[in-house]
């Protein structure tokens, strides 16, 4: 643990610092600028530049860093006094395992739409890392992003992503107008039966 | 007179039947997110509070998003007792100290007790701490309305100092956190001259990374790679708030608890229920202190209702007759810290409103919704929208009631819900907080931001890096940096302006000692630490532990 504290301190005041030149950059129009020029306090008579805020939080930032780092290599902070490694085999896989499945998600939506990447996501979560029946976690995956899809897409038509044109075309829009169609009342009576099946598969599956 | 009123009409108004039912909603979905082990009302708000854009826009009345959100952080506190007493562990952290005598109550079989003792305390805490707030709020507005740029800021400087005086977590981690949320909002365009800042790739560079990747100009219905503009759009406060509270939080509490809880066996009835409303007045000293106790920390900027919950456990223990038999089942010790912090709940409500700085982490999220649904807090709120600040404050009262009531009859329907799977809750909430993020925003990169901030806190939050003064800071990031440049843009660059109470200042308003005494006050608790640290060294060696 107390390697990764300082190497991640290390790591932090690295970013500190490059934030800390970043904010003494200039306009990019601006040729005849030179650096640091905007970080005073009172600049001409006007008040503080647009780097000043930035440069002292950021400089705060690489104190603040290397305060941990001594205290690390002192042994003062909870972490570096305590022998557990930083994330022990569980916690490796399980990051690994949530982490990646969340990055997979992220890139299924821009290939194969919000709602089918949910899909995609729940399943993978419910029978992978969950071990839950089959029957419960199809369902599952199924009910959940067809309750979003009808909340954000029909009832606040807060479109989301729809993937490749393809799939806008064959999939979605003839359901928007299929759904877009139906009073509230056949909406909720959409909720309500997908909620029953739901309901009923984890019954099912708990036998 | 006036109050009275115009809390009347505010009443009048929460009750109409959209508000009434938006509070129900809140409340129960608030005592389900609080239950949830790992899920507290700041998580509740953060991964709910993109839903209440669309409220907004389909209500005309400028206070039910608010009523919702209100009554989502109410419900939490009370649904946070239910599972520290059965399960253990605490539902968030603000009922850590609820497990302390909850949990022993129920091995020994009186979990029905402690639960209705635990529901009824937060309904009295909840109700004190509103009638307080109805008659300090528009007091301190009024105060507030004189105060300059100098004051703002000296205030904020306060919350921050706060984190680091009371906050309790390790030092130059806070004053990280701190810095870091702040250096967060300053990224895009500087408000005050209008250039961009921290800006990490312009337009013209994304699309040199886009070709190099050969996905320029790509299908046009591929979002992400045609949402250019990346940093030059800011770093949104939702996208570091869901990213630290939906998915670092969650990932937290699926290593932590590694799928498995084990939960008591709980008999209630309404007979037991009424044995327990009863059975109160054993418990009249702790709902007392965390009523009166919890409200008074709540007001303090950022402290909130967990350090709250905490102080009023010690000091009931500390002034009891029979202080061994805390942590042994006293129903005392579950009513302390559970009025306290609904009682703290509402108290961090009352600087968000009348001055624009955040009690506490979920206040700090109910502030930047307030900010997007185009409200401004701060001291003019109540002079220029009473129409949402009256209502808002007659659903504190009603939600209070709903709670309660909602918690003790359904008791065992929460039950059944703590015994669902964390595998099927955890992917839910991740689905939540990406597709409430993207209804946010409209931009696939704010989402890869906060899942990559989520990943990222829950890497800190190992090593003890503390994240909630970073989600206070990117809320107050705009405004501190906006008043601080004006203050010194008025005094010269003279930073006497906020500690020296004899500065000049042409115009000054009457209240010209608050900002330095709110300077004076936030230096004094950021040395606190280290002045104690100073002492313990005089007097030698430190000093042993006692219990």
């Amino acid at each position: 643990m107390r390697r990764a504290e300082i190497l991640t301190a290390i790591f932090l005041a690295l970013i500190s610092a490059y934030l800390m030149w970043k904010s003494g950059e200039g306009p990019e129009w601006d040729t005849e600028y030179v650096r640091w020029s905007n970080i005073g306090v009172n600049i001409d008579g006007s008040g503080p530049g647009k780097g000043f805020w930035p440069f002292y939080l950021a400089l705060g930032m690489l104190i603040s860093t290397i305060w941990i780092i001594v205290n690390a290599i002192r042994r003062q902070s909870p972490p570096s006094q305590s022998d557990e490694p930083f994330m022990d085999g569980y916690a490796k896989k399980m990051l690994l395992f949530v982490g990646g499945g969340l990055i997979a998600f992220l890139v299924l939506i821009d290939l194969i739409s919000m709602y089918a990447a949910i899909a995609v996501f729940m399943l993978y979560y419910m029978l992978f890392l969950g071990r839950h029946p089959l029957l419960l976690s199809v369902v599952t995956s199924l009910v959940v992003p067809f309750w979003l899809y009808l909340f954000f897409d029909i009832l606040m038509t807060k479109v989301q992503p729809k993937g490749t044109r393809w799939i806008e075309d064959t999939i979605y829009n003839p359901a928007g107008e299929f759904f877009r169609g139906q009073s509230l009342v056949m909406l909720l009576v959409f909720f309500a039966v997908s909620g029953a099946i739901l309901a009923f598969s984890a019954r099912a599956s708990r036998q | 007179m006036e109050i009275v009123e115009a809390l009347s009409q505010g009443i009048w108004i929460a009750l109409q039947p959209h508000n009434l039912g938006l509070a129900v909603i809140g409340v129960v979905v608030g005592l389900f997110v609080g239950a949830l082990p790992g899920l507290g009302s700041v998580n509740g708000v953060a991964i709910l509070l993109p839903f209440t854009f669309v409220i907004n826009s389909a209500t005309a009345d400028p206070a039910s998003p608010m009523i919702f959100l209100a009554a989502i952080y109410y419900g939490a506190m009370y649904g946070g007792a239910i599972s520290s007493i059965t399960l253990g562990i605490p539902g968030a952290s603000t009922a850590v100290a609820t497990t302390f005598d909850g949990r022993p109550m129920a091995l020994k079989g009186e979990a029905d007790r402690a639960l209705v003792t635990a529901a009824v305390a937060s309904f009295i805490g909840g109700t004190v701490a509103t009638l307080f707030f109805t008659g300090f709020a528009p007091f301190l507005s009024s105060v507030a309305l004189d105060f300059g740029n100098p004051e703002i800021f000296a205030l904020m400087l306060l919350a921050f100092a706060t984190f680091i005086g009371l906050g309790g977590d390790d030092i130059p981690k806070t004053l990280f956190s701190i810095c870091f949320g702040l250096l967060l909002a300053t990224v895009g365009f500087d408000q005050i001259s209008g250039e961009p800042r921290l800006v990490f790739m312009n337009e013209r560079e994304q699309l040199a990374v886009l070709e190099t990747f050969g996905v320029a100009n790509a299908d046009e219905s591929v979002p992400f790679f045609n949402s250019v503009g990346w940093f030059s759009r800011g770093i949104q406060f939702l996208v570091l708030a869901i990213g630290v509270y939906g998915i670092g939080e969650m990932i937290w509490t699926i290593n932590a608890s590694r799928y498995k809880i084990t939960m008591t066996e709980t008999e209630i009835s309404f007979a037991r229920i009424m044995r327990g409303i009863i059975g109160m007045k054993d418990a009249w000293k702790g709902t007392t202190i965390g009523s009166l106790l919890g409200f008074f920390v709540g007001i303090l900027p950022a402290a909130g209702a967990t350090p709250g919950s905490l102080m009023s456990y010690g000091v009931t223990k500390m002034i009891s007759r029979d202080p061994k038999s805390y942590g042994q089942g006293n129903p005392d010790g579950v009513a302390a810290p559970e009025a306290a912090n609904n009682s703290a709940s509402t108290g961090a409500m009352l600087p968000m409103m009348t001055l624009g700085i955040p009690g506490s982490p979920t206040t700090a999220v109910l502030l930047a919704g307030m900010v997007i649904w185009g409200l401004e807090p701060g001291p003019r709120l109540f002079e220029d929208r009473p129409e949402f600040v009256w209502p808002l404050i007659g659903s504190f009262y009603i939600s209070n009631i709903i709670a309660v009531l909602v918690n003790l009859a359904f008791i065992p329907l929460f039950l059944w819900v703590l015994r669902m799977p964390f595998t099927i809750l955890a992917p839910v909430i991740f689905v939540l907080s990406i597709i409430g993020t993207y209804a946010a925003y409209d931009n696939m990169y704010d989402v890869w931001l906060m899942v990559l901030f989520g990943i990222g806190a829950y890497l800190l939050r190992i090593l003890d890096y503390p994240l909630a003064p970073a989600v206070l800071a990117v809320v107050l990031g705009a405004t501190a940096e906006e008043k601080l440049r004006q203050a010194l843009l008025l005094s010269d660059g003279n930073f006497e302006v906020f500690y020296n109470p004899f500065f000049d200042r042409d115009g000054k308003g009457q209240e010209w000692w608050i900002a330095p005494v709110t300077t004076w006050i936030a230096l004094i608790l950021i040395a606190l630490p280290i002045i104690l640290w100073g002492v313990r060294k005089l007097r030698g060696a430190p000093r042993p532990t006692t219990e």
